[in-house]
């Protein structure tokens, strides 16, 4: 028991990871049905993005930190935004179709990656502020910077929370999720709100990535390793809703923290993987989804 | 039918077989054994991509995982000749394989030791993919889980898969997989002749795929499975079971795929988790694209063309292969989603005159897949 209870702030921590990670991921594919592969590679230039502002730019660790996730937003967000612009808007209603080609978007995102910044991994420093950490019992202590990333993550989920609830843009997304035709009916230009979910959606991929740098190495295949779990999320979560994403995300985190206290990791893997087909069986639309009259 | 539209119809059937023909008769003539041997490991992810092409083109289930199935019958061939050469190895004891012994193993683990046999490991390379595939298939299907969540549930089972045998090294090698394979059922596997044999084998193997899948296609069954692909819910109100048409699809599928990886083993003397995780897995599934997902003769001749550019580019300009093969990606998905195998269609219907409506049908879009 005691090793369970020591497990919970591993899976919480996890989970806030997987949160930030998919928390993007959702709005595209609930919205516009979209299987973004290359979210991963987002995650990674992220990542990339708090590098540079270090080691190129030369900025003082103790505060780049909090420079690096709001140009981590504004970087990936326009590459996102200029993506869905030039290709992705094209394959709307092919959900397949658009997993392949950002499969292969990523594949070149990841090579320049590689290009610009060698293959091997590069270290961004965590500034000193978030070194050490909290000691709750003997056998339970929790990093500052997974704390850190704990907070980041209820930070973009009430920031989106508030954009989606109170915002005139947030609502008109949300009116395009629930039913798209009817939203156009209505007067809403979803061209126009499908550009900013991706800008979003891709923004928060960024954020993402430059709390990954707080936790391990960052390099060019920094995404590829957390994409399928982040998928995983949005499939058990249901499409398009915040709180499903916010369960499946903790769930997930949790879930794969306790198997890995009792049986091997890489046995774990496959056990959650089990536990999610099973799951998928009672419930093959996700925790939640938004109830819609929409056909589909 | 008459004659002529019976000899239109059979014109590209032929047209590959004719090629399997000369595959197997004058390749070996023109080629050294070294490149022979290249070419079998082509042909190998030829017969996975009849089985994508199957799953996907078909049924329009997107196999993003077909690596593990690859992997399953790789796998079950290479313990069987693992343990084959460390029966004639005088330095094992207890013929344990050497890795074995290294993580402190003393007696066999209890799955390897039906591979002992020969004719077992042949039937686990073949079933055991199907099994998995047809459990996979079944428990999702039928609860309607389709579209992209079928393709995630793929990828994870790949993901999951690759870390179990990277993880358990005392029980599969590892990271390093399976290599050094001297012997199959007292036969030396380095001698030219072993080599054509497996060479022809691997032939006839495609070439016998291709016509059972071919036939499943035309077949009343193969209509049905499209029909799926376009409209599930229609066919479910027209009284029949998806599920059980969608999961026998896939699972043959996964057969192929395993048949495939357990030919590739000797052949190419090695089997690893990079070989068959997430991304190879997504290369398969990229060869079909290239070679045309609705065309069964496309899909293969994707899989050996895209095989030969990656050994002639890979290790000349590694990085420029990444772009070009990313770039595949976006060409092929957005100007042809036929593949291959239509622009070649496209191209001889502009040549001649305009014919009626063709056999292999395309859907516009791929309604029923939104989840």
């Amino acid at each position: 028991m005691d090793a369970l209870i020591g497990q919970l702030p591993v899976g919480l921590s996890i989970g806030a990871v997987l949160l930030l990670a998919a928390l993007g991921l959702n709005f595209t594919f609930g919205q516009m049905g979209v299987i973004n592969m290359a979210h991963g590679e987002l995650i990674m230039i992220g990542a990339y993005t708090a590098y540079v502002l270090h080691a190129w730019i030369g900025l003082n660790p103790a505060y780049s930190l909090l420079i690096a996730l709001p140009t981590a937003f504004a970087v990936t967000g326009t590459l996102g935004w200029l993506l869905e612009l030039g290709l992705i808007r094209h394959f709307y209603g092919r959900p397949l179709d658009t997993l392949l080609l950002t499969f292969g978007i990523g594949m070149i995102l990841q090579q320049a990656a590689r290009d610009t910044f060698g293959a091997p991994n590069v270290d961004v420093p965590a500034p000193a502020w978030l070194t050490g950490g909290l000691t709750l019992t003997d056998n339970i202590r929790i990093h500052y910077s997974r704390l850190f990333i704990l907070a980041l993550a209820i930070l973009c989920v009430v920031a989106i929370a508030y954009h989606l609830n109170r915002s005139r843009a947030g609502r008109q997304m949300r009116a395009v999720i629930h039913n798209r035709d009817l939203a156009a009916t209505t007067g809403i230009n979803t061209r126009k709100v499908d550009a900013t979910t991706f800008f979003i959606g891709s923004g928060l991929a960024g954020i993402a990535g430059v709390a990954l740098t707080l936790i391990g190495p960052t390099g060019p295949t920094l995404g590829t390793n957390y994409i399928v779990d982040a998928f995983l999320v949005v499939v058990i979560g249901g499409l398009g809703q915040l709180r499903g994403t916010i369960l499946a995300a903790l769930a997930l985190g949790l879930l794969n923290a306790t198997v890995e206290a009792w049986a091997d990791a890489s046995l774990a893997k496959l056990i959650v993987f089990a536990a999610i087909v099973a799951f998928l069986q009672a419930r093959p639309q996700g925790l939640l989804t938004v109830k819609t009259r929409a056909l589909t | 039918m008459t004659a002529p539209a019976l000899i239109t119809r059979l014109r590209g059937p032929l047209t590959f077989l004719g090629l399997l023909a000369a595959a197997l008769l004058v390749m070996p003539l023109l080629l050294e054994p070294f490149r022979l041997n290249q070419l079998a490991q082509y042909l190998c992810y030829a017969i996975v991509a009849l089985g994508i092409a199957l799953a996907w083109g078909r049924g329009g289930m997107l196999a993003l995982g077909h690596g593990v199935y690859f992997g399953l019958g790789a796998y079950a061939m290479a313990m069987h000749l693992t343990l084959a050469a460390a029966a004639t190895d005088p330095l094992s004891p207890g013929h344990l394989p050497q890795f074995m012994v290294w993580s402190g193993l003393t007696e066999l683990p209890w799955f390897w030791r039906p591979l002992t046999n020969p004719a077992t490991a042949i039937a686990a390379a073949l079933l055991v993919p199907t099994a998995v595939a047809a459990l996979l298939g079944w428990s999702v299907f039928r609860q309607r889980v389709r579209g992209a969540y079928f393709a995630i549930l793929n990828q994870a089972l790949a993901a999951a898969f690759v870390i179990l045998l990277i993880g358990q090294q005392h029980l599969t090698g590892g990271s390093n997989g399976l290599t050094d394979f001297p012997v199959f059922a007292g036969t030396s596997l380095y001698t030219p002749t072993a080599q054509y044999t497996l060479y022809a084998l691997t032939v006839l193997t495609l070439g016998a795929t291709y016509l059972l899948f071919r036939h499943i296609t035309l077949s009343r069954y193969g209509k049905l499975l499209i029909a799926i692909r376009d409209g599930e819910d229609r066919v479910r109100y027209l009284g029949y079971d998806p599920t059980w048409i969608k999961t026998l699809a896939y699972a043959l599928s996964a057969t192929a795929a395993g048949a495939a990886g357990a030919l590739f083993v000797p052949i190419m003397g090695i089997i690893s988790p990079s070989l068959i995780g997430v991304i190879p897995s997504i290369m398969m599934v990229l060869a079909v694209a290239i070679g045309g997902r609705y065309s069964l003769a496309g899909a293969a001749t994707g899989a050996v063309l895209m095989n030969a550019a990656q050994t002639t580019f890979a290790e000349t300009f590694a990085g420029g292969w990444t772009y070009l093969q990313g770039a595949l990606f976006v060409i092929v998905i957005a100007l042809a989603p036929r593949g291959l195998a239509g622009l070649t269609r496209t191209a001889a219907q502009a040549l001649s005159r305009p014919t009626p409506a063709n056999t292999t049908p395309t859907p516009e879009t791929t309604t029923g897949s939104h989840p």
